[in-house]
């Protein structure tokens, strides 16, 4: 990876949350392996994406390098500094640097309050713009930065279109002049019209500010867009990273692979082929099967699956798979995807 | 189209009386479903899509909503039925799926049972007899070990498979038409491809029609033989599923198009969002209800109503557009030219 330090880095994260049973004398009967052993860097001005169905950790995982919830193990740095078990002040400090987009625009913004109290809530909790037509002004700032009508300084957040409430959002985010910016499924409350515009909006900010981007979706296509590394989740574990580009054209896992084939295309004249590559449902994360947790689901899936787990490791498409039996160029054709001339 | 269509919606208007105003979901829709077909209706959040079918199940009567139009289905005027007659053609000849699959089934009764109920509506069967039907619908679906996962309840079912016992539920009295409300919304990709090659499946064994409502163009693309555009309650866009894509011929399909990411193409090709939200149904523009969104309207657009008309030369195709039939094929060549031309680059 780069010789240079990375913005952020995870390493062996890992969060269960406990199943409890009684009320009185409660005891753990188990845990969901929400997250379980993801190592993550992401470099300075870069997007990185991640991907995954329902329940694969992906949020958990944001939530984590925000430090919203407590890791069980591993840890997080930011900037080379271990934030794992901050408290207090320099917390606040370190939070003042990354920022999170929420996925529903209607319920991350407070209904009784006005955009431009909104929006100065970062400065308020951090004690900064203490002059009221200073942070006013800085308030009309964001609103231009977003594309919105300063003049709505005053308005409600119901007087707005989901599109403009995510760019309040997006506002409320930047406010701190963050150089981390984790977006947790920005888009996909918007309609398809609308998810264009906040999308752009997106790129073009990080483009002038030079911010990092945490961008987490479940959406294949938006992540292409978006994204110059590209994770795939599985059941709380990193199977597949990669650069964009060889992440999408030569995918090693099946994984990867059976969900690139499984996006509709919206070009009736492409090829058809079989997008309906694996059966049945994720397995639950409390009970996550042995070894290669894609091993039922998988269909490449032979014994060693089921007895060890594999790691990630590079098998010539450019990015870094824990499989024991990579797709082959033939099989990737196979599925229809658009294999690297 | 050759011969009778089985659905045939002419002028359908739905109106809805509010505090603060009359909202028109639908406003004058026609279009047909010959049998067996695969209609899709692709449209936003607001555009109607979903109130037209609520209404051709006769399941928006109760709410006070004024409906004129005619909408036929094997030829009978469904909105002139008595609620009675419409009750034993709704599940039995026209089905419907939804969006959510975990709120469209009682969460306090078996599967099983809730597919029973399905079968003995309209039919004067045993309860064994409904049961075992049950069973072999949940089988029929590709739901593993029916038997056993008709006595579990739905909290125990799978986001999937919860689709799949809807789908099962809908199937009950092999009906002719199926409505199926973005059916895979809320579902995960791979899943999704699974609920699709079922209904396509199904689709091919009965020999029903189906329409699929959905903001998805790549779901439509997969299933439809025709696609509907709707926008703000009107279809903008009627034309078989290909010429959607290689030649639509309206400026909002050319927006939609444009501004969705394609796992294929040039990645660095900005997307082009349509400006602006959509429109209210209470406040809605003059004119073409596009033209305040829409990069090529002139002032007289937002006077003018326009009508949907058939394009010349391409049978089935027909728009509601005020441009010249020329200049809109001018303006779409230009757009893939320039598209092109950016492949190219990347």
């Amino acid at each position: 990876m780069s010789t240079t330090e990375p913005l952020l880095e995870v390493r062996d994260l890992v969060k269960h949350f406990p199943i409890t049973r009684g009320i009185v004398f409660q005891r753990k009967t188990g845990a969901v392996k929400a997250v379980d052993g993801v190592n993550l860097q992401v470099a300075k001005g870069e997007t990185l994406g991640i991907v995954g169905e329902t329940g694969c950790g992906k949020s958990t995982t944001a939530k984590l390098m925000m430090r919203l919830l407590e890791a069980s193990s591993g840890e997080v740095r930011f900037q080379g500094e271990d934030i794992t078990h901050l408290r207090g002040a320099r917390l606040k400090a370190v939070r003042r640097e990354m920022q999170m987009i929420f996925q529903d625009p209607y319920s991350s913004l407070n209904p009784r309050k006005t955009v431009g109290s909104i929006i100065s809530e970062p400065f308020a909790i951090h004690g900064l713009e203490k002059d009221r037509t200073q942070r006013k002004r800085r308030v009309q700032e964001l609103l231009e930065t977003v594309g919105m009508n300063p003049e709505h300084y005053n308005r409600y957040p119901h007087e707005f279109s989901g599109g403009q409430r995510q760019r309040i959002g997006v506002a409320r985010a930047l406010a701190l002049n963050p150089s981390l910016l984790i977006a947790d499924e920005p888009v996909s409350a918007l309609d398809v019209s609308i998810q264009a515009q906040v999308l752009n909006l997106l790129r073009d900010l990080q483009r002038r500010l030079g911010l990092t981007l945490v961008f987490i979706a479940h959406d294949l296509s938006v992540v292409r867009h978006m994204c110059d590394r590209v994770a795939v989740m599985y059941l709380g574990k990193i199977v597949e990273i990669g650069p964009n580009e060889a992440l999408y054209s030569t995918p090693s896992h099946p994984y990867t692979g059976a969900l690139l084939a499984a996006v509709p295309v919206a070009d009736p004249s492409a090829p058809k082929h079989k997008r309906e590559l694996l059966s049945g449902d994720v397995p639950s994360p409390a009970n996550p099967p042995s070894a290669c947790r894609f091993h039922t689901r998988c269909p490449k899936a032979q014994e060693l699956c089921s007895r060890e787990e594999p790691i990630l490791t590079a098998h010539g498409g450019g990015t870094l798979a824990a499989c024991h039996f990579p797709l082959s160029r033939e099989e990737l054709s196979g599925i229809g995807v658009r294999s690297a001339p | 189209m050759s011969g009778e269509p089985l659905l045939r919606v002419e002028d359908l208007r739905v109106a809805f009386g509010t505090e603060d105003g009359t909202v028109h979901a639908v406003d004058g829709i026609s279009y047909d479903v010959a049998p067996g077909a695969t209609l899709g209706i692709v449209g936003e959040s607001g555009s109607g899509k979903t109130v037209s079918s609520l209404t051709t199940m006769g399941l928006t009567r109760a709410q006070g909503a004024q409906i004129s139009g005619r909408i036929l289905f094997e030829g009978r005027d469904l909105l002139a039925l008595e609620e009675g007659e419409m009750r034993a053609i709704r599940g039995n000849e026209i089905a419907m799926i939804f969006q959510d699959p975990l709120s469209s089934l009682h969460p306090l009764f078996r599967v099983g049972n809730q597919l029973v109920e399905a079968v003995r509506a309209h039919n004067s069967t045993t309860k064994a007899a409904a049961h075992a039907r049950a069973v072999e619908l949940l089988g029929l679906v590709g739901i593993p070990d029916p038997a056993r996962r008709a006595q579990e309840y739905p909290h125990e079912f799978s986001g999937g498979m919860r689709q799949r016992a809807m789908i099962a539920m809908a199937l009950a009295n092999e009906p002719k038409l199926l409505i199926a409300d973005e059916p895979t919304t809320a579902l995960d990709v791979t899943v999704q491809a699974q609920i699709l090659a079922l209904l396509e499946r199904l689709q091919s064994e009965l020999g029903m029609a189906i329409v699929i409502i959905t903001h998805d163009l790549g779901v439509v693309a997969e299933m439809a033989d025709e696609i509907a555009v709707m926008y703000a309650g009107r279809i903008v866009e009627l034309a078989e599923a290909s010429l959607i894509f290689t030649a639509p011929q309206h400026p909002y399909t050319w927006g939609l198009l444009r501004s969705i990411p394609t796992l294929t193409g040039p990645r660095e090709e900005e997307l082009v969002p349509i400006p602006g939200t959509p429109p209210s149904l209470i406040n809605r523009p003059s004119g073409c209800h596009f033209h305040p969104r829409c990069a090529y309207s002139q002032p007289e657009h937002a006077e003018v109503d326009p009508l949907l008309q058939d394009v010349p030369g391409e049978p089935g195709h027909r728009v509601a557009c005020l441009l010249e039939v020329a200049e809109r094929r001018r303006i779409w060549s230009a757009l893939q030219a320039s598209k092109a031309a950016a492949e190219a680059r990347g």
